[in-house]
């Protein structure tokens, strides 16, 4: 009682150390230069996704409303609202103001406002991003560690010959064949999912296990990596059991890694559930996507893949700025 | 094109050449030897080479044409008449599915040949000349990078609208930073080392050292990592394909047949379950090559 009483004193205090750190001079010029970093980085991708409209060959006016479609009055009003009648900074400009206040524009295609749209579908999107994470986070890292801890064995091969499995095969053909087993063979799940908690449970699936492979076989190599280091086997002879050894000194070790694979994950996943939509016919940000490129309903494609590059950008931004909170060494570096 | 031959066949003798850390190992046995002694590499190679084979013999494995309907024999479920069944317009799904594969494979041959080729250039020239230059390049190389997965194909098929050739650039283009990324780092760290020096006190031009001294050291890195982009480039073709963006109907192609597979799901289960079996095998014994070879080849590279 009185050991458990200790570790988490011990606990206490080292955060609230890694915390003090966060506050030193040191840490807040890595914060400082991270934030600012993201801001650029931010600034260029609005840039690139800006231009992607100005590169559609042709005239984009044109190109969105149909050759037949357009009317003169409508065509000069939505060039009016794309600006293009100006100088690039200009337009670039007029458009970030706007985007920053959540005005991505007017979609033609689907006759109401783009946020509007966006945030219509982005809940299901993220419910699925979300579910499908910590799906394939946790498997992963059961799977990866406990080919880790018996290396060369069975459990190990069978491991790893499942996440290779799964890394190789697309994830619109495991969703159709999760599909043709559990909703039309066992017909335990709708075939057509819509937002439900039964509807999600393939698609979550499906996402999650395309990745899960990757995240398995990463866990299982920085475990084996932890594993060689001298502490642990110093652990090990002082008497530790190899328990102990392995949740105390191997997998704090190996958490730095597996982190850094979260924050990577999560990017493969939002971009996957544009498949995964697809296959399932499940309304998102994905799907919306999808038809939005189908349709030429460019300002739509501009919201969609600006949005999901920030949030990817952010993510890993707040991974960056978890390091420190884990590994306190690196603030000093 | 034809620009592109040169660096590929290079490639192949390049290897045995720049193996790396080799004194641990037993004398030299030929290489290709070694290789075939590993296991996954022997399963993948075996996997792909039959289904490349399946896939080139086509022609002689089946009398149907892939494009041919016949609305007599609408989704008919597998038979000796129709081996893999046919789908919606009575299609023979066979010849569809082995016709199919060779634009899976040719497409996906052709992204990584493209984006290899481009983004090593640009990272041994961002990795050797640095300065001002190097550095925009690379910080453009940061920035496509910063779009997740398949994101930026679907950005760029959106600009220059769906069709085959336009994913296989699109998909290219994505792997253009990731080889850029990869050969910069080794550049540098290569061109730090004392021959290079001795090089060029000897008059060598960048481009001469950049050929013969730089990029014979990256060879395996950059092999290994294409085996690996193979498999993902094929993914992303397919999954263009199946969305509805790459490969336009009615041209078979294996996520293109899956997206025709995916109408009919509660109906024909054979239209989903055999074109994607070959699509994932494939990708399986390319990944089995991938991992085969970064043993062999190159433990350096991550992933």
């Amino acid at each position: 009682m009185t050991t458990r009483t200790q570790e988490i004193v011990a606990q206490q205090g080292r955060w609230a150390r890694a915390l003090g750190r966060l506050g030193s001079v040191k840490a807040l010029d890595m914060v400082v230069r991270r934030l600012f970093s993201m801001v650029m980085l931010a600034f260029s991708i609005s840039v690139l996704v800006f231009l992607l409209i100005r590169l559609v060959p042709g005239d984009p006016v044109i190109e969105m409303l149909g050759a037949e479609a357009a009317s003169d009055e409508l065509a000069a009003r939505l060039r009016g609202q794309l600006g293009l009648d100006q100088s690039l900074v200009h337009q670039y400009l007029a458009w970030a103001g706007k985007v920053i206040q959540g005005d991505f524009g007017y979609s033609y295609g689907y006759q109401r406002p783009i946020a509007d749209l966006v945030a219509r579908n982005m809940p299901a999107t993220l419910q699925l991003t979300a579910s499908a994470l910590v799906l394939s986070v946790a498997l992963g890292m059961l799977i990866g560690a406990w080919a880790a801890v018996a290396r060369n064995r069975a459990p190990d091969t069978m491991g790893m010959t499942m996440a290779l499995a799964f890394m190789s095969v697309p994830s619109f053909w495991l969703g159709m064949l999760l599909i043709l087993v559990f909703a039309v063979q066992l017909q335990w799940f709708p075939v057509v999912g819509g937002t439900s908690l039964r509807g999600l449970v393939l698609p979550a699936a499906t996402l999650a296990l395309g990745t899960m492979g990757f995240n398995a076989r990463f866990v299982r190599s920085s475990l084996i990596s932890a594993m060689g280091q001298n502490h642990v086997m110093t652990a090990r002879a002082k008497g530790l059991s190899r328990w102990q050894v392995f949740s105390r000194h191997v997998m704090r070790n190996s958490l730095l890694p597996v982190l850094t694979v979260v924050g990577l994950q999560l990017g493969n996943l939002l971009s996957g559930t544009v498949v995964v939509e697809t296959v399932f016919s499940r309304p998102g940000l994905g799907r919306l996507l999808v038809d939005a490129i189908m349709a030429k309903d460019y300002l739509t494609v501009q919201a969609c893949v600006l949005i999901i590059a920030l949030i990817y950008a952010l993510t890993n931004l707040v991974v960056d700025l978890m390091y420190p909170v884990l590994d306190p060494r690196i603030v000093r570096r | 094109m034809n620009s592109m031959s040169p660096p590929v066949a290079d490639r192949e003798d390049a290897a045995p050449r720049a193996m790396p850390s080799e004194e641990k190992l037993p004398p030299p046995r030929s290489t290709v030897r070694r290789m075939f002694r590993h296991r996954s590499l022997l399963a993948g190679s075996c996997i792909c080479v039959v289904l490349i084979g399946l896939v080139a013999a086509a022609p002689l494995l089946t009398g149907a044409d892939p494009n041919q309907q016949n609305p007599m024999a609408i989704l008919q479920p597998p038979s000796a008449e129709f081996p893999m069944g046919t789908d919606a317009f009575g299609r023979d799904l066979m010849a569809r599915v082995l016709f199919g594969g060779r634009v899976s494979i040719l497409a996906s041959v052709t992204v990584v040949i493209l984006g290899a080729f481009f983004g090593t250039l640009m990272g041994l020239v961002a990795g050797y000349f640095g300065g001002r230059p190097g550095f925009l390049l690379m910080r453009v190389v940061d920035l496509l990078l910063a779009f997740p997965g398949i994101l930026l194909a679907l950005a760029i098929t959106a600009i220059l609208g769906p069709g085959l050739i336009n994913g296989i650039i699109a998909i290219s283009v994505i792997l253009v930073p990731v080889y850029a990324r990869l050969v910069e780092g080794a550049t540098t760290e290569v061109c730090a080392l004392p021959y290079i020096d001795a090089a060029v006190t000897l008059g060598a031009g960048p481009w001469r050292i950049l050929a013969t001294h730089v990029l014979p050291n990256l060879m395996p890195s950059i092999i290994v990592m294409t085996t690996i982009w193979l498999g993902i480039a094929m993914l992303w073709i397919s999954a263009l394909g199946f969305i509805g963006l790459g490969v336009q109907p009615p041209n078979p192609e294996w996520g293109a047949i899956l997206n025709d597979g995916q109408q009919f799901i509660t109906l024909a289960w054979w239209m989903t379950v055999f074109p994607g079996l070959f699509l994932s095998l494939f990708v399986i014994g390319v990944n089995l090559i991938g991992d085969g070879l970064r043993d062999e080849l190159d433990p350096r590279v991550a992933q």
